[in-house]
């Protein structure tokens, strides 16, 4: 994984609440077998729509995504993840996140920060008056700043540390392979098990 | 202090423990099907690592499968490549997988159950959200995401943070023509989408007591539309008769230790949860879904909601959004809604219980003109036991189309779908826009009012069917 530790892009305002993941990517586009490509099916229904922010062109190359509280609600879809990176979207920001959701990201170096619904308020006003501005995510500090908004980010230690490094998940774990094999040992008997 | 439920399954799992880092629990059971699995498969593949316990996975195909025709190639190409994918994957890595056809493919969340897999105690995921299910059973059962499925595949186990433990009591009891569906719809407009988030929520109550095993699954199903991933039921012996017997539960001397435990399994009396919230069974009637998500549900003898009146921006934001999207004028009374489709099944309510439920009301009557009724079965399995007390003798009767196992029109993989404009009244678990097709409107309700409304043609509760309403 990519490490992270501050990132500048244009800023993009999603002024919706809800965002689900069914809005970030129908269920038709989770046919593939791929791990990219998927950056045609984000906000598919959204996209037909020419006043939908990403079509206008001052947003069109956003990579910070500036969202409504309780964004990334419903389905597990990874695909919601990749369909924002393949996009070129490097952080999403709100002031609240569904957990699988944020828990995806992280996996895939994709920043959820949580921000106060003010901050994000007043970020949507800088990012309206004058689409193009860009935002510094720095990670590193747990700050965002738009203009003249400078904005705490809450991050949780770990993410952030796992985002720095660029760590693999499962490498990680890797390293503790004789503690799972030492649970494996005492597990009791009466639990099932699929294959006989 | 004593320890809540939820707690006592998570300490159960831990593997290892650090400062500063998340828990790695070890999971008990995993569940996988087609359309969260082919990018992990492809990262073990690739890294040149093995599934690491194929004895505790077990594989469905169940979003992408069709409802008919189930003996032909399956018609849409991608569709087709998933499964095929899911076949192979399942095949060089040594997981046992039901197959579209197999006597017990179906649904994931309803496979696991019927055969007695799923159990008390145990750690469960898969990577779909309504993984939640699997906690009627008092397991710790949530989703995942595909990154993480590839983790479980690799190490049989998951980092994680420990939930939070929220309450939700539902005292009373539930009044005729109500059912868990309306339970878990009235939790979820009150905590609203993003109430559970960070917790496991715990049913109790005199009216969870009361619920059957299947009932108790569709309240846990649906715990993640109001934003928690798990939600969980203390076992008790509903939960010990329901699994007795079936192919994967204990037998014998197994069987004995594995009640003794799972008698544990409660939230101690001097336990202290970080939230409680309280739901009066009593007073609940039908409950639909009017907006675009979830939460947005009132009782069926209620009215589209004014947004004028919402004094929360965001929220009267997202209800004049949904009212738009929904083509719903404010004060419309939500009776007098007719929709073009009624949907029965998916894993919410797509079990024996819920079609039973849902014939009794049809029995003898034929639907309203113009409305097409689907009604699929959560399984291979439950589809057999309904053909076997007749049911889908009555459902035909009625005018309905009776399919064949799997998600289906619940969320529109397969042609399953809603064409743009249409409505539904639904008994599947997410309203969101575009969910059964692009520019469908969905209700959400319980088999009862999808019965009752397959009978009038507008939303409805079987008591507002007239009894002497035109008998086949």
């Amino acid at each position: 994984m990519e490490k992270f530790s501050r990132h500048t892009g244009v800023g993009v305002p999603l002024r919706y609440s809800n965002v689900d993941t069914d809005q970030i990517i129908p269920a038709v586009y989770l046919k593939r077998v791929t791990r990219t490509g998927f950056e045609d099916a984000l906000f598919a229904a959204w996209r037909g729509d020419d006043s939908f922010v990403l079509n206008q062109p001052a947003f069109s190359s956003g990579s910070v995504l500036v969202a409504g509280p309780d964004f990334g609600t419903g389905s597990s879809r990874e695909h919601a993840v990749w369909a924002l990176k393949d996009y070129g979207f490097k952080v999403v920001l709100s002031s609240r996140f569904a957990d699988i959701f944020r828990g995806n990201s992280g996996k895939q170096g994709l920043l959820t920060g949580e921000l106060a619904q003010d901050d994000i308020e007043l970020i949507w006003k800088v990012l309206e008056n004058a689409p193009g501005t860009e935002v510094t995510v720095d990670l590193e500090h747990r700050q965002v700043r738009c203009a003249e908004v400078v904005a705490p980010m809450q991050v949780d230690d770990y993410t952030r540390w796992r985002l720095m490094e660029g760590l693999d998940d499962i490498g990680l774990t890797m390293r503790h392979v004789d503690m799972i094999s030492d649970f494996e040992a005492a597990r009791p008997s009466h639990k099932p098990r699929t294959l006989s | 202090m004593g320890r809540t439920l939820a707690e006592k399954v998570w300490d159960a799992h831990i593997v290892r423990q650090a400062e500063g880092e998340p828990d790695l629990i070890y999971i008990d059971l995993h569940l996988v099907h087609e359309v969260t699995s082919p990018q992990a498969f492809e990262g073990l593949r690739l890294a040149g690592r093995q599934v690491r316990r194929p004895d505790l996975t077990i594989a469905t195909e169940d979003h992408n499968t069709p409802t008919v025709d189930i003996d032909k190639p399956i018609a849409d190409l991608t569709s087709r490549t998933q499964i095929d994918t899911l076949r192979k994957n399942c095949e060089e890595f040594g997981v046992r997988l039901h197959p579209l056809g197999d006597v017990d493919q179906g649904i994931v969340h309803v496979v696991g159950p019927q055969l007695g897999l799923t159990q008390p105690g145990l750690t469960v995921v898969c990577g779909d959200s309504h993984t939640s299910t699997h906690g009627a059973f008092g397991a710790l059962a949530f989703g995942i995401g595909t990154s993480e499925v590839e983790h479980v595949l690799a190490t049989q186990s998951l980092s994680a943070r420990p939930f939070k433990t929220m309450a939700v009591n539902v005292e009373g009891t539930l009044k005729p023509g109500t059912t868990a569906k309306d339970i878990i719809l009235a939790v979820i407009a009150q905590i609203g989408t993003g109430g559970g988030q960070g917790y496991v929520l715990e049913y109790r109550g005199e009216a969870i007591r009361e619920l059957s095993m299947e009932a108790r699954m569709t309240i846990c199903n649906m715990s993640i539309e109001a934003g928690a991933r798990a939600g969980m039921i203390a076992p008790d012996e509903t939960t010990f008769d329901y699994i007795h017997g079936r192919p994967h539960a204990p037998a014998g001397k197994e069987w004995d230790a594995a009640v003794e435990y799972w008698r544990t399994l409660r939230s101690d009396d001097d336990a202290v949860f970080d939230a409680e919230v309280t739901i009066d069974a009593e007073s609940l009637e039908p409950f639909v879904t009017w907006g675009t998500n979830p939460g947005q549900g009132l009782p069926l003898s209620g009215a589209v909601p004014d947004p004028e009146a919402i004094s929360d921006e965001t929220s009267r934001a997202a209800a004049e959004r949904a009212l738009e999207y929904m083509d719903l004028a404010p004060g419309t009374r939500l009776r007098d809604i007719a929709v073009d489709t009624v949907f029965i099944g998916s894993c919410t309510n797509g079990r024996i219980e819920d079609l039973r439920a849902a014939a009794e009301v049809v029995r003898g009557r034929r639907k309203a003109d113009g409305v097409r009724v689907l009604v699929v079965p959560g399984s291979f399995k439950v589809r057999m036991q309904a053909e076997s007390e007749g049911l889908d003798a009555v459902f035909t009767e009625f005018g309905a189309e009776w399919r064949h196992a799997g998600c289906s029109m619940c969320l529109g993989m397969n042609p399953d779908q809603l064409a743009p404009g249409e409505r539904s009244a639904s008994t599947s678990n997410r309203n969101f826009e575009g969910r059964q097709g692009k520019g469908g409107r969905t209700h959400l309700v319980s088999p009862l009012v999808a019965a009752a409304t397959g009978v009038r043609g507008t939303l409805s509760s079987p008591a507002d069917l007239e009894p002497s309403e035109p008998v086949a």
